[in-house]
């Protein structure tokens, strides 16, 4: 694909992802040069309905982000998840633990019914996504690679090993040797151990691996004196749409 | 002239989210005009409910990409606040230092990517490339260092990671601060350069006085910490907000509109300067003098040129800042102060690049929250987007209505809507019937 003309596109989220973009820096010069960026509202005005690759933010919340989304995927040939929002559902699904009904209220009070309010998800439960930027908010450089890749025609490499390789590679002390609980040995690599090393336990925002090894996570948790359900609540921030166990049945 | 105006435009362009401008006139007289927020509701304060005090400015700072570090302050002095949690000077300089940056990498996004196409004569950024690259460079190379400086500080650009309740979870080095010293200093050129091209921008003239409002201090250009401040001639307490500011759900937005003294107030970059003028650096005073900001200052497209003066206060204050860190020295074992989690409510307030910021947390016994309440800058700027666009529609009614959509976007993107914040969304609708 020479020159791909891609739409950049937000859902419910904050924006951050799209703000990755724009903080491409020395990068970004080069990649507007290397495709055509046709629709990106958050930061251009000119807007085109006809695009390639759909690069989509944010997570599928309303009844309009089910029309949009749709609607995309009718036009672009390639969808790209950015972020943890519209790969997992993110820290939106927090509200869907609280119960919709229950949080409309609790906001908006007596004017709940004004609101277009659903069960949150990842864009996955409603269209077929070629690849996945995860993160809150993903590396600029995986976006970049997967861009890059399309651009070349190769399929973008997304590691499929936990978090703790990268900490390994960097010689990071083991947080738990801290007495600091983290997901790592259980979420996605990519993001070069961002947050174990800031010597902050891993909250499994790239989401879990395929096959992860979970006995493995638990035998640590217990010879650390902690519980699945220690960590959960932790982990349920990015993922409480989909639930860790899922993929190892 | 025209008789008859529907303009409908959605969503807003080059805002942060989706929102719509809706404006509807018949025989001259206006039947509708407003600015509609469908942005899709986020629901932050149902999600805080149950939830621990480590996960709060965690949970918040995604409320906002742009603004994720207010957001994580806010949260923080709400929680501090809460469990009578003191924090030391060397922990308050850093802090003071990545919310710096915040606000120059946001202000330097919607000056010069944003708003500046508009007076530049381009629709977006990236013809802006073709026919000023000299500025896009400037603005690129000055947000990569603002990003930089919060990366350094706080583990990551977007949602920084080491800032924590009670401290950072680990400090930067010695050599990075010299580092930051150096990249600060090295963009003067630019500011200056950026200076006389600003210099030739003309700004439409558009009067109309309101309520502005923001923290405010004694000591210096209240960004991270003070009380909240009227120029309507009333400070107060953060944690007593409520006396004065009124919050209510309206139909057309998913963004609740507010109230202080009167119908409508503004926050953002023009409040602080309206308010805290003395307070900027000799440089910066001297770069609002340049640009023809006179205190008070009425006009609201004013507020892009504040937001650049801004950024030079935030460069000069943040050289002070790191070198005081080095004559100090840096103490890894005072990176974070002891505390307990208990019981009560406590409230952060901070000024976000958009404006003022209060987050008002209530935790029970095992430090979970029981309630939480976001009072968020775009949505304090509603009421009075909208009470500027029925003043501003005369001045401008003679034009066609093409004219009339750009300039009333143009308006409306002076404020630097954050729709995310909000709720999270911008678009303009001229309905012609």
């Amino acid at each position: 694909m020479i020159k791909p003309r891609i739409g950049v596109f937000g859902l419910t989220g904050c924006g951050g992802c799209q703000l990755e973009i724009l903080n491409l820096e020395d990068d970004l010069i080069d990649f507007v040069n290397a495709v055509d960026i046709v629709h990106f509202t958050e930061a251009i005005t000119e807007h085109s309905d006809n695009y390639e690759v759909a690069l989509i933010e944010g997570s599928v919340s309303t009844n309009h982000d089910v029309e949009r989304l749709e609607h995309i995927a009718k036009v672009a040939k390639i969808i790209v998840a950015i972020g943890a929002c519209s790969s997992t559902g993110g820290l939106n699904c927090l509200k869907n633990l609280y119960g919709v009904e229950k949080a409309k209220e609790l906001v908006y009070g007596d004017k709940k019914d004004w609101i277009d309010a659903i069960e949150t998800k990842p864009i996955d439960e409603y269209v077929k996504v070629d690849y996945y930027a995860r993160g809150c908010p993903p590396t600029r450089s995986e976006i970049v690679d997967i861009v890059k890749s399309l651009i070349v025609g190769k399929t973008p490499e997304i590691p499929n090993y936990p978090v703790c390789i990268e900490c390994k590679k960097l010689n990071n002390t083991c947080l738990y040797d801290l007495g600091i609980a983290c997901m790592g040995p259980v979420t996605r690599a990519g993001c070069n151990a961002r947050c174990p090393s800031s010597i902050s336990g891993c909250e499994g925002c790239r989401g879990p691996i395929d096959e992860p090894n979970i006995n493995a996570q638990i035998d640590l948790l217990k010879k650390y004196g902690l519980t699945v359900e220690d960590i959960m609540e932790g982990f349920n921030l990015y993922n409480a749409c989909k639930k860790i166990t899922d993929k190892s049945k | 002239m025209a008789q008859d105006l529907n303009i409908n435009v959605s969503p807003i362009s080059r805002v942060e989210g989706h929102g719509d401008l809706v404006i509807d006139m018949k025989n001259r007289k206006i039947q509708k005009m407003i600015m509609g927020i469908p942005e899709s509701p986020r629901f932050f304060e149902a999600m805080l409910v149950g939830r621990d005090w480590r996960q709060p400015s965690h949970i918040t700072s995604r409320i906002c990409g742009i603004c994720s570090v207010a957001h994580t302050f806010a949260s923080i002095k709400a929680t501090e606040d809460a469990m009578g949690i003191k924090i030391n000077d060397q922990i308050l300089r850093l802090r003071k230092l990545i919310n710096h940056h915040e606000c120059v990498q946001s202000n330097a996004l919607h000056v010069y990517f944003l708003a500046a196409p508009d007076f530049l004569g381009v629709g977006s950024v990236i013809p802006l490339l073709k026919t000023h690259p000299e500025v896009v460079q400037i603005a690129v190379n000055m947000k990569k260092i603002a990003n930089e400086i919060v990366r350094i500080i706080g583990g990551r650009a977007v949602h920084p990671i080491r800032t924590v309740v009670g401290g950072f979870t680990k400090l930067p080095t010695e050599q990075e601060i010299y580092h930051m010293i150096d990249m600060l200093k090295s963009l003067y050129p630019d500011l200056q350069k950026s200076l006389e091209v600003f210099k030739t921008l003309k700004m439409p003239d558009f009067e109309r006085e309101t309520e502005y409002i923001c923290i405010s201090n004694e000591k210096e250009y209240a960004l991270y910490d003070g009380k909240i401040k009227s120029s309507d001639g009333w400070t107060i307490e953060c944690r007593d907000y409520l006396e004065k500011i009124n919050e209510k759900v309206v139909r057309h937005s998913t963004g609740k509109h507010c109230w202080a003294s009167r119908d409508s107030y503004l926050v953002g970059a023009l409040s602080r300067m309206n308010n805290n003028y003395d307070k900027l650096t000799d440089n910066a005073k001297q770069y609002a003098e340049e640009l023809g900001i006179k205190i008070p200052c009425y006009n609201t497209f004013m507020n892009n040129f504040a937001q650049f003066v801004e950024i030079v206060h935030c460069v000069d204050d943040s050289i002070k800042i790191l070198e005081e860190l080095l004559e100090n020295g840096l103490d890894e074992s005072n990176a974070m102060v002891e505390y307990k989690a208990k019981e009560g409510r406590g409230v952060g307030a901070v000024e976000a690049p958009r404006g003022l910021l209060i987050h008002d947390y209530t935790y029970d016994n095992n430090g979970r929250i029981k309630k939480a309440n976001l009072i968020i800058p775009t949505n304090m700027n509603y009421a009075n987007i909208e009470k500027d666009m029925e003043s501003f529609l005369p001045h401008i009614i003679d034009k066609n209505e093409e004219e009339i959509k750009f300039d009333m976007e143009m308006l409306i993107r002076a404020y630097d809507p954050c729709i995310s914040c909000s709720t999270h969304y911008l678009k303009v609708s001229l309905i012609n019937k």
